[in-house]
């Protein structure tokens, strides 16, 4: 009970310095958790996936399309219960920096294949009515002002033209991880388009999505679709939903290593103050510690004393960070727009945050301690601050 | 009369330990603040020489990437027929009408796969690029299954090394050259035949046309033309420019992630920085009191506790960008979000990204000195003796 008292009293006896190293701490803890964030937003995609979807694209690369009688076809693999397809739009809204990620896809069928997005019964009904009509997510509907019923203009970059849709409902995600920016219109409609102006690349879909019956079909499924197609004009590359986002991810991995590099940097940054603040603290009271040693008390009980006023600074500065991160992040989250569909902070995020609190609290204390036990007692009188 | 500035730089020496840490905090901050900037400016420099001055890229309006652009044949023969185009040594125009496809190549080290450029060719296409040499084996032959690849290609992507074969469009391609391309853009694409490409890849239109102008000042003119002619539905851009826009997007969003990052680092350093001098203060109360009873003005005290923040910064600045010069023999490799293809660039340092980093520091020396050097100026003198 004395010694807790005796660290407290102690980790408080320097206000200032207490102070400025204590929010050193909350800053980096706070800017660690953003980053871990980051990278977690990054993985998104994949967290979201299902395991009983599958992805089929042309096997050259994203880029090259495949016809649409192959959609008959992959519906005859036994084990295969729904199959949809999207084309990739690319278009602009107003301009470049209006990202948000749009797919001309098959109606009834996709959103029969993904249940996680919850679009009203009557908005639904009347998007299939619309030939012109979309179903926007919450996120960019909420970023842009999209009501139902407004017109969205945008420029197409793959289907050259000026394109107009009609916002016919709103889509939620069935749980926070489910991606909300994403805009659908009709796949018919963008084909009656391609029929017209550019003839050779009609009646064609970008992927196909396919729904399998259970987890455990998904890679002879896979198999028997790409072997299906082997040697012909298209061939075809099938993985599950989750290895295709993951696919994405490890494009920009470079990017991705540099912020989680970048992000135990400042942790570095940070136990390099810490570690001052405490050979500081260790330095003025060596003749503190030479009496204690003269009354009898243990080495052992000296190290206690420093690594408990190290961990006491470090761990609450530590609780501080970890709350402000959610405020943080939010506000990041809305700075940052449809940049990332899903942004929040994940329990592991907070755990590795509190490990990293512990540990920059722990390694700061080690050699001030060590010193602290060594101090030869005659010494350690003679000093003065 | 000012404070000697050998006193402050002897007050660092005296406490190493702290002046190391202090320094090595700063030196984490400015290290992060010179790779990210060295990253954007290898970026943009790899870019920004991809493309020729005084070469024209001609793709179909508002597609924005070759990959995404059509240019038909008639519209090719258009573009390259108009009388800015400079002639080639045979009598026909200096123009390569190039065919580009993303294909999907698995890396050798983790079998990962990522989008590479595959361009098809015409006749003009290597001397249209004066960086792009061959530096081992030959050149495809016309109207072969044969292809080159780029250096950072041939070393990162499977099957592309030389007498390898990578296999799409139902036919396999022997590798028959590595080109060098001096770190440009290009040394991240495989080079073939256009025709041949054109018909592995069914296609019956090209993707743009590169040509040269015979004066390169006849740019507008020649812009002008192309872009009202009815037959025509195409925008031009120098090559340089074309290069430059294609990287704007991933420059800017490493220039701002890094510039974010390092303002929240430096508050920890600062935050060092300003513990470190306030200890300094406290301990050398007797000092300063000794020294204003000699006559030194506070405003000198305030320059000399200042001068040693700044020293203590500069020396971990220094120590930092030492660190990152050695992140010169890094290259990164990684997916442009706009072309949607990988794309192999180095960290570059610049004279002015050492200016950049050391005024950071200093800055940083400022910020984290200044509290603490008023606090040394305003002390009373008599009070100040009488510490212990």
């Amino acid at each position: 009970m004395y010694t807790l008292k005796l660290v407290l009293r102690n980790a408080l006896r320097h206000k200032l310095r207490t102070t400025l190293t204590a929010l050193g701490i909350v800053v980096a803890i706070v800017a660690f958790g953003l980053l871990q964030t980051i990278v977690d937003a990054w993985y998104a995609g994949a967290a979201g996936a299902s395991a009983t979807r599958l992805v089929t694209r042309n096997a050259i690369s994203l880029v090259f399309p495949l016809p649409l009688s192959y959609q008959a076809k992959i519906r005859s693999v036994p084990g295969v219960t729904g199959v949809s397809h999207a084309n990739w739009f690319g278009g602009v809204y107003v301009s470049e920096k209006n990202f948000f990620p749009q797919f001309a896809v098959e109606a009834e069928s996709y959103f029969r294949l993904y249940p996680e997005y919850r679009v009203p019964q009557d908005q639904f009904r009347e998007f299939l009515r619309d030939r012109r009509g979309a179903i926007v997510g919450r996120k960019t509907a909420q970023t842009f002002g999209f009501r139902i019923g407004d017109v969205v203009p945008l420029k197409g970059t793959i289907y050259p033209g000026d394109w107009q849709f009609v916002v016919r409902g709103i889509y939620t995600g069935a749980d926070s991880r489910t991606d909300e920016s994403q805009f659908f219109f009709h796949w018919t409609y963008l084909n009656e388009y391609v029929r017209e102006r550019l003839p050779r690349r009609a009646d064609t879909v970008g992927v196909y999505v396919v729904q399998v019956a259970s987890a455990e079909d998904v890679p002879r499924v896979a198999e028997a679709i790409d072997a299906l197609f082997r040697n012909s004009l298209a061939e075809t590359r099938t993985e599950s939903e989750q290895a295709f986002q993951l696919s994405f991810v490890s494009m920009t991995e470079a990017i991705l290593i540099l912020i989680r590099v970048v992000s135990f940097v400042v942790i570095a940054i940070i136990l390099a103050v810490m570690a001052n603040t405490m050979a500081m603290t260790a330095r003025e009271r060596a003749s503190e510690y030479a009496t204690f040693k003269a009354l009898g008390f243990r080495p052992s009980f000296l190290a206690g004393l420093i690594f408990g006023e190290s961990l006491a600074i470090a761990v609450t500065a530590g609780a501080l960070g970890i709350a402000l991160t959610f405020p943080v992040s939010r506000r990041f989250a809305q700075a940052m727009g449809t940049l990332f569909p899903v942004f929040e902070v994940s329990g592991s995020t907070v755990a590795l945050q509190l490990a990293c609190a512990c540990a920059v609290g722990a390694a700061a204390a080690v050699l001030p301690a060590w010193r602290a036990a060594r101090v030869p007692v005659a010494e350690g009188l003679r000093n003065i601050g | 009369m000012a404070v000697p500035l050998s006193y402050s730089i002897r007050n660092l020496r005296t406490r190493r330990l702290t002046t190391a840490l202090t320094a090595g905090g700063m030196a984490l901050v400015v290290f992060v603040f010179a790779t990210v900037l060295m990253l954007e400016a290898g970026l943009r420099a790899t870019l920004v020489q991809t493309g020729t001055y005084d070469n024209v890229v001609v793709t179909r309006r508002a597609a924005g990437t070759e990959v995404q652009s059509s240019v038909e044949r008639v519209q090719a023969m258009i573009v390259e027929a108009q009388p800015e185009v400079a002639l080639a040594p045979d009598g026909v125009p200096f123009a390569s009408r190039e065919t580009v496809v993303l294909i999907t190549l698995p890396k050798r080290s983790s079998g990962d796969p990522s989008n590479v450029v595959i361009r098809g060719v015409g006749r003009h296409g290597l001397q249209l690029r004066s960086q792009v040499r061959l530096v081992e084996g030959r050149l495809f032959r016309p109207g072969a299954s044969e292809i080159i690849a780029g250096r950072a290609i041939a070393e990162r992507f499977v099957g592309a090394g030389i007498g390898e074969r990578l296999r799409f469009g139902m036919r396999d391609w022997a590798v028959v050259g590595i080109f060098d391309a001096e770190g440009t853009g290009f040394d991240s694409e495989v080079w073939g035949d256009a025709d041949q490409l054109m018909q592995a890849f069914r296609r019956n239109a090209y993707s743009s046309v590169v040509l040269k102008l015979s004066d390169p000042a006849a740019f507008d003119a020649y812009k002008r033309r192309v872009e009202a002619d009815p037959r025509l539905t195409v925008e031009a851009k120098r090559e340089a420019q074309f290069y430059a826009d294609q990287s704007q997007v991933l420059a800017d969003f490493i220039r701002i992630l890094g510039i974010t990052l390092s303002v929240i680092f430096s508050i920890g350093a600062v935050i060092g920085a300003m513990v470190t001098m306030y200890s300094a203060v406290a301990n050398r109360t007797r000092e300063i009191g000794t020294l204003r009873a000699l006559g030194f003005r506070r405003a000198s005290i305030l320059a000399a506790f200042l001068a040693e923040s700044v020293a203590l910064a500069l020396a971990g600045g220094a120590a930092g960008l030492v660190a990152a010069s050695l992140m010169q023999f890094v290259t990164v490799s990684t997916t442009n979000w706009q072309s949607f293809s990988e794309l192999a660039f180095r960290f570059t340092l610049t004279p002015g990204i050492v200016m950049q980093s050391l005024l950071f520091s200093a800055l940083m020396g400022l910020a984290g000195g200044f509290l603490p050097a008023l606090r040394a100026s305003r002390l009373n003198i008599v009070d100040a003796l009488r510490e212990a």
